[in-house]
Protein backbone atom coordinates (compact mmCIF):
# COMPACT_ATOMS: atom_id res chain seq x y z
CA UNK A 1 0.00 0.00 0.00
CA UNK A 2 1.16 3.51 -0.79
CA UNK A 3 1.41 6.30 1.69
CA UNK A 4 -1.20 9.04 1.23
CA UNK A 5 -0.16 12.65 1.74
CA UNK A 6 -3.16 14.93 1.29
CA UNK A 7 -2.92 18.26 -0.47
CA UNK A 8 -4.85 21.42 0.51
CA UNK A 9 -5.25 20.43 4.15
CA UNK A 10 -7.34 22.88 6.18
CA UNK A 11 -9.20 24.24 3.17
CA UNK A 12 -12.86 23.98 2.25
CA UNK A 13 -14.38 23.62 -1.20
CA UNK A 14 -17.85 24.87 -2.07
CA UNK A 15 -20.01 24.78 -5.18
CA UNK A 16 -21.82 27.91 -6.25
CA UNK A 17 -24.73 26.91 -8.47
CA UNK A 18 -26.23 29.66 -10.64
CA UNK A 19 -29.82 29.24 -11.82
CA UNK A 20 -30.64 32.76 -12.87
CA UNK A 21 -32.20 34.63 -15.81
CA UNK A 22 -30.03 37.69 -15.23
CA UNK A 23 -26.67 36.35 -14.12
CA UNK A 24 -24.50 33.75 -15.87
CA UNK A 25 -21.76 31.61 -14.31
CA UNK A 26 -19.15 33.75 -16.09
CA UNK A 27 -20.59 36.97 -14.56
CA UNK A 28 -20.37 35.32 -11.15
CA UNK A 29 -16.82 34.11 -11.90
CA UNK A 30 -15.70 37.64 -12.86
CA UNK A 31 -17.19 39.07 -9.64
CA UNK A 32 -15.59 36.26 -7.61
CA UNK A 33 -12.16 36.96 -9.18
CA UNK A 34 -12.58 40.64 -8.30
CA UNK A 35 -13.01 39.90 -4.61
CA UNK A 36 -10.89 36.72 -4.40
CA UNK A 37 -7.96 36.95 -2.05
CA UNK A 38 -6.00 33.73 -2.35
CA UNK A 39 -8.95 31.44 -3.04
CA UNK A 40 -8.97 29.12 -6.04
CA UNK A 41 -11.93 29.65 -8.36
CA UNK A 42 -12.93 27.28 -11.12
CA UNK A 43 -15.79 28.09 -13.47
CA UNK A 44 -17.94 25.30 -14.84
CA UNK A 45 -21.20 24.91 -16.73
CA UNK A 46 -23.50 25.40 -13.74
CA UNK A 47 -21.51 27.83 -11.62
CA UNK A 48 -18.23 27.85 -9.73
CA UNK A 49 -16.10 25.70 -7.49
CA UNK A 50 -14.33 27.78 -4.85
CA UNK A 51 -11.55 26.46 -2.64
CA UNK A 52 -9.57 28.16 0.11
CA UNK A 53 -9.60 29.02 3.80
CA UNK A 54 -13.13 28.83 5.15
CA UNK A 55 -13.45 32.52 6.07
CA UNK A 56 -12.15 33.59 2.67
CA UNK A 57 -14.45 31.23 0.76
CA UNK A 58 -17.45 32.39 2.82
CA UNK A 59 -16.55 36.02 2.17
CA UNK A 60 -16.34 35.47 -1.61
CA UNK A 61 -19.62 33.52 -1.56
CA UNK A 62 -21.39 36.24 0.44
CA UNK A 63 -20.19 38.76 -2.13
CA UNK A 64 -21.30 36.82 -5.22
CA UNK A 65 -24.62 35.89 -3.64
CA UNK A 66 -25.51 39.59 -3.58
CA UNK A 67 -25.70 39.50 -7.41
CA UNK A 68 -28.92 37.47 -7.32
CA UNK A 69 -29.61 36.13 -3.82
CA UNK A 70 -32.64 34.01 -4.68
CA UNK A 71 -30.99 32.36 -7.70
CA UNK A 72 -27.51 31.50 -6.42
CA UNK A 73 -27.16 28.34 -4.34
CA UNK A 74 -24.23 26.96 -2.38
CA UNK A 75 -23.22 23.45 -1.39
CA UNK A 76 -20.16 21.86 0.25
CA UNK A 77 -17.83 19.59 -1.69
CA UNK A 78 -15.43 17.02 -0.23
CA UNK A 79 -12.78 17.06 -2.96
CA UNK A 80 -10.74 20.05 -4.15
CA UNK A 81 -11.42 21.34 -7.71
CA UNK A 82 -9.85 19.27 -10.47
CA UNK A 83 -8.97 16.35 -8.17
CA UNK A 84 -8.05 13.41 -10.42
CA UNK A 85 -10.18 11.04 -8.32
CA UNK A 86 -13.32 13.03 -9.14
CA UNK A 87 -12.64 15.25 -12.15
CA UNK A 88 -14.39 14.08 -15.30
CA UNK A 89 -11.33 15.06 -17.36
CA UNK A 90 -9.53 12.02 -15.96
CA UNK A 91 -12.53 9.73 -15.41
CA UNK A 92 -14.66 10.30 -18.50
CA UNK A 93 -18.42 10.80 -18.43
CA UNK A 94 -20.23 12.92 -15.89
CA UNK A 95 -18.53 13.48 -12.55
CA UNK A 96 -20.02 11.30 -9.78
CA UNK A 97 -22.40 13.59 -7.96
CA UNK A 98 -23.32 15.66 -11.01
CA UNK A 99 -26.56 13.75 -11.48
CA UNK A 100 -27.70 14.79 -8.00
CA UNK A 101 -27.06 18.45 -8.79
CA UNK A 102 -28.70 18.02 -12.21
CA UNK A 103 -31.83 16.55 -10.58
CA UNK A 104 -32.10 19.35 -8.03
CA UNK A 105 -31.37 22.06 -10.61
CA UNK A 106 -34.70 21.14 -12.20
CA UNK A 107 -36.39 22.13 -8.93
CA UNK A 108 -34.40 25.31 -8.28
CA UNK A 109 -36.87 27.62 -10.13
CA UNK A 110 -39.55 26.61 -7.55
CA UNK A 111 -37.13 27.29 -4.71
CA UNK A 112 -36.07 30.66 -6.16
CA UNK A 113 -39.73 31.64 -6.64
CA UNK A 114 -40.41 30.65 -3.02
CA UNK A 115 -37.48 32.68 -1.69
CA UNK A 116 -38.72 35.77 -3.56
CA UNK A 117 -42.27 35.13 -2.36
CA UNK A 118 -41.14 34.76 1.26
CA UNK A 119 -39.32 38.09 1.08
CA UNK A 120 -42.73 39.70 0.50
CA UNK A 121 -44.79 37.65 2.96
CA UNK A 122 -44.31 35.98 6.31
CA UNK A 123 -43.45 32.25 6.28
CA UNK A 124 -45.96 31.73 9.12
CA UNK A 125 -48.85 32.60 6.77
CA UNK A 126 -47.92 29.84 4.31
CA UNK A 127 -49.73 26.54 4.96
CA UNK A 128 -47.71 23.42 5.75
CA UNK A 129 -46.90 21.17 2.79
CA UNK A 130 -49.50 18.50 2.13
CA UNK A 131 -48.03 15.05 2.58
CA UNK A 132 -48.37 13.18 -0.66
CA UNK A 133 -49.50 9.60 -0.45
CA UNK A 134 -46.81 7.40 -1.86
CA UNK A 135 -47.83 5.66 -5.07
CA UNK A 136 -49.87 2.52 -4.42
CA UNK A 137 -47.86 -0.62 -4.78
CA UNK A 138 -48.85 -3.14 -7.38
CA UNK A 139 -51.10 -5.72 -5.74
CA UNK A 140 -50.99 -9.38 -6.61
CA UNK A 141 -54.45 -9.38 -8.26
CA UNK A 142 -53.51 -6.60 -10.69
CA UNK A 143 -50.24 -8.38 -11.43
CA UNK A 144 -52.15 -11.60 -12.19
CA UNK A 145 -54.47 -9.66 -14.53
CA UNK A 146 -51.47 -8.22 -16.36
CA UNK A 147 -49.85 -11.63 -16.71
CA UNK A 148 -53.10 -13.12 -18.03
CA UNK A 149 -53.50 -10.26 -20.48
CA UNK A 150 -50.02 -10.97 -21.91
CA UNK A 151 -50.61 -14.70 -22.38
CA UNK A 152 -52.87 -15.82 -25.23
CA UNK B 1 -26.10 28.05 15.27
CA UNK B 2 -27.36 24.45 15.21
CA UNK B 3 -25.88 21.52 13.33
CA UNK B 4 -28.54 20.18 11.02
CA UNK B 5 -28.22 16.76 9.41
CA UNK B 6 -29.60 16.73 5.88
CA UNK B 7 -31.05 13.75 4.06
CA UNK B 8 -30.33 13.16 1.13
CA UNK B 9 -26.89 13.91 2.52
CA UNK B 10 -25.72 15.33 -0.83
CA UNK B 11 -28.71 17.63 -1.35
CA UNK B 12 -27.84 21.04 -2.81
CA UNK B 13 -31.23 22.53 -1.88
CA UNK B 14 -31.12 21.43 1.77
CA UNK B 15 -27.46 22.36 2.18
CA UNK B 16 -28.20 25.84 0.81
CA UNK B 17 -31.39 26.36 2.85
CA UNK B 18 -29.66 25.39 6.11
CA UNK B 19 -26.73 27.76 5.44
CA UNK B 20 -29.03 30.53 4.19
CA UNK B 21 -31.13 30.44 7.37
CA UNK B 22 -28.09 30.56 9.64
CA UNK B 23 -27.16 26.99 10.59
CA UNK B 24 -24.52 24.41 9.71
CA UNK B 25 -25.50 21.59 7.35
CA UNK B 26 -24.03 18.15 8.01
CA UNK B 27 -23.83 16.08 4.84
CA UNK B 28 -21.60 13.67 2.91
CA UNK B 29 -19.15 16.36 1.78
CA UNK B 30 -18.07 17.09 5.36
CA UNK B 31 -17.26 13.44 6.09
CA UNK B 32 -15.52 12.92 2.74
CA UNK B 33 -13.47 16.09 3.14
CA UNK B 34 -12.29 14.88 6.55
CA UNK B 35 -11.01 11.64 4.97
CA UNK B 36 -9.57 13.26 1.85
CA UNK B 37 -7.57 15.69 4.01
CA UNK B 38 -6.24 13.13 6.49
CA UNK B 39 -2.85 11.49 5.88
CA UNK B 40 -2.68 7.71 5.95
CA UNK B 41 -2.67 4.92 3.41
CA UNK B 42 -3.72 5.54 -0.17
CA UNK B 43 -7.24 4.20 -0.66
CA UNK B 44 -8.70 5.89 -3.74
CA UNK B 45 -11.15 7.27 -4.60
CA UNK B 46 -12.85 8.19 -1.30
CA UNK B 47 -10.08 7.30 1.17
CA UNK B 48 -12.39 4.72 2.74
CA UNK B 49 -10.00 2.26 4.37
CA UNK B 50 -10.67 -1.25 5.77
CA UNK B 51 -10.93 0.48 9.16
CA UNK B 52 -14.25 2.13 8.24
CA UNK B 53 -16.46 -1.01 8.28
CA UNK B 54 -15.01 -1.73 11.73
CA UNK B 55 -16.03 1.74 12.93
CA UNK B 56 -19.44 1.09 11.35
CA UNK B 57 -19.98 -1.71 13.87
CA UNK B 58 -21.04 1.00 16.28
CA UNK B 59 -24.28 1.47 14.30
CA UNK B 60 -24.78 -1.82 12.45
CA UNK B 61 -24.34 -5.45 13.49
CA UNK B 62 -21.47 -7.60 12.24
CA UNK B 63 -23.71 -9.59 9.87
CA UNK B 64 -24.72 -6.37 8.09
CA UNK B 65 -22.76 -6.06 4.80
CA UNK B 66 -19.49 -4.14 5.04
CA UNK B 67 -20.79 -1.66 2.44
CA UNK B 68 -23.48 -0.52 4.86
CA UNK B 69 -21.08 -0.42 7.80
CA UNK B 70 -18.51 1.53 5.77
CA UNK B 71 -21.14 4.11 4.79
CA UNK B 72 -22.36 4.29 8.37
CA UNK B 73 -18.85 5.23 9.51
CA UNK B 74 -19.34 8.40 7.44
CA UNK B 75 -22.88 9.25 8.52
CA UNK B 76 -23.08 7.73 12.02
CA UNK B 77 -20.87 10.31 13.76
CA UNK B 78 -22.82 13.13 12.09
CA UNK B 79 -26.18 11.71 13.22
CA UNK B 80 -24.80 11.61 16.77
CA UNK B 81 -23.40 15.12 16.49
CA UNK B 82 -26.43 16.84 14.93
CA UNK B 83 -28.95 18.97 16.86
CA UNK B 84 -31.74 18.64 14.28
CA UNK B 85 -32.45 16.92 10.97
CA UNK B 86 -34.33 17.54 7.74
CA UNK B 87 -35.39 14.53 5.69
CA UNK B 88 -36.75 14.56 2.15
CA UNK B 89 -38.73 11.38 1.63
CA UNK B 90 -39.05 9.60 -1.72
CA UNK B 91 -36.03 11.43 -3.11
CA UNK B 92 -35.07 9.96 -6.49
CA UNK B 93 -31.68 11.48 -5.95
CA UNK B 94 -30.98 9.12 -3.03
CA UNK B 95 -31.43 6.09 -5.29
CA UNK B 96 -28.45 3.79 -5.40
CA UNK B 97 -27.20 0.24 -5.02
CA UNK B 98 -28.37 -2.10 -2.24
CA UNK B 99 -25.62 -0.79 0.06
CA UNK B 100 -26.91 2.77 -0.40
CA UNK B 101 -30.55 1.68 -0.01
CA UNK B 102 -29.95 -0.20 3.25
CA UNK B 103 -27.75 2.59 4.61
CA UNK B 104 -30.49 5.08 3.78
CA UNK B 105 -33.05 2.98 5.66
CA UNK B 106 -30.78 2.66 8.69
CA UNK B 107 -29.93 6.34 8.55
CA UNK B 108 -33.58 7.42 8.51
CA UNK B 109 -34.31 4.97 11.33
CA UNK B 110 -31.48 6.40 13.48
CA UNK B 111 -32.61 9.99 12.81
CA UNK B 112 -36.22 9.15 13.74
CA UNK B 113 -35.07 7.38 16.91
CA UNK B 114 -33.03 10.35 18.11
CA UNK B 115 -34.79 12.79 20.39
CA UNK B 116 -34.31 16.05 18.44
CA UNK B 117 -36.33 18.37 16.18
CA UNK B 118 -36.99 16.76 12.79
CA UNK B 119 -38.69 17.89 9.64
CA UNK B 120 -39.90 15.48 6.98
CA UNK B 121 -40.81 16.74 3.53
CA UNK B 122 -41.08 15.76 -0.09
CA UNK B 123 -39.61 17.54 -3.10
CA UNK B 124 -41.94 20.18 -4.54
CA UNK B 125 -43.58 19.61 -7.92
CA UNK B 126 -44.77 23.17 -8.64
CA UNK B 127 -44.39 26.77 -7.47
CA UNK B 128 -47.05 26.54 -4.77
CA UNK B 129 -45.53 23.39 -3.30
CA UNK B 130 -42.12 25.07 -3.59
CA UNK B 131 -43.32 27.98 -1.44
CA UNK B 132 -44.76 25.59 1.14
CA UNK B 133 -41.52 23.57 1.09
CA UNK B 134 -39.26 26.58 1.66
CA UNK B 135 -41.63 28.15 4.22
CA UNK B 136 -41.68 24.89 6.22
CA UNK B 137 -37.87 24.75 6.23
CA UNK B 138 -37.64 28.43 7.15
CA UNK B 139 -40.08 28.04 10.06
CA UNK B 140 -38.25 24.92 11.28
CA UNK B 141 -34.81 26.54 11.12
CA UNK B 142 -36.03 29.82 12.64
CA UNK B 143 -37.46 27.87 15.58
CA UNK B 144 -33.97 26.40 16.07
CA UNK B 145 -32.70 29.93 16.53
CA UNK B 146 -31.52 30.85 13.01
CA UNK B 147 -31.90 34.06 10.99
CA UNK B 148 -35.36 35.62 10.69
Amino acid sequence: MTEYNPANVGTVTRYVVVESYNVTPSDVAIRAYEVAKGVMIKENCFGLVIMGKEEEVDRVIAEVRKMDPAHIFVKDRGFPPGDARRCRASLGGARPGFHGIEFEMGLLPYISHALEELDKRDAATVPAPVRKHSARRLDVYSLKKMIDAQEP
Amino acid sequence: MAKVFIYPATSLILSDMVTRFGHTPLGSAIAIRERVQTAGLESAPLQITPEEPKKGLHWAAVEVPSGVRGRMSLYGPMVEECDAAIIINNADLAFGCMGCARTNELLKFLIRQKDMPKLELEYPGNEEEGTQFVAAIKRFLTDLGGKK
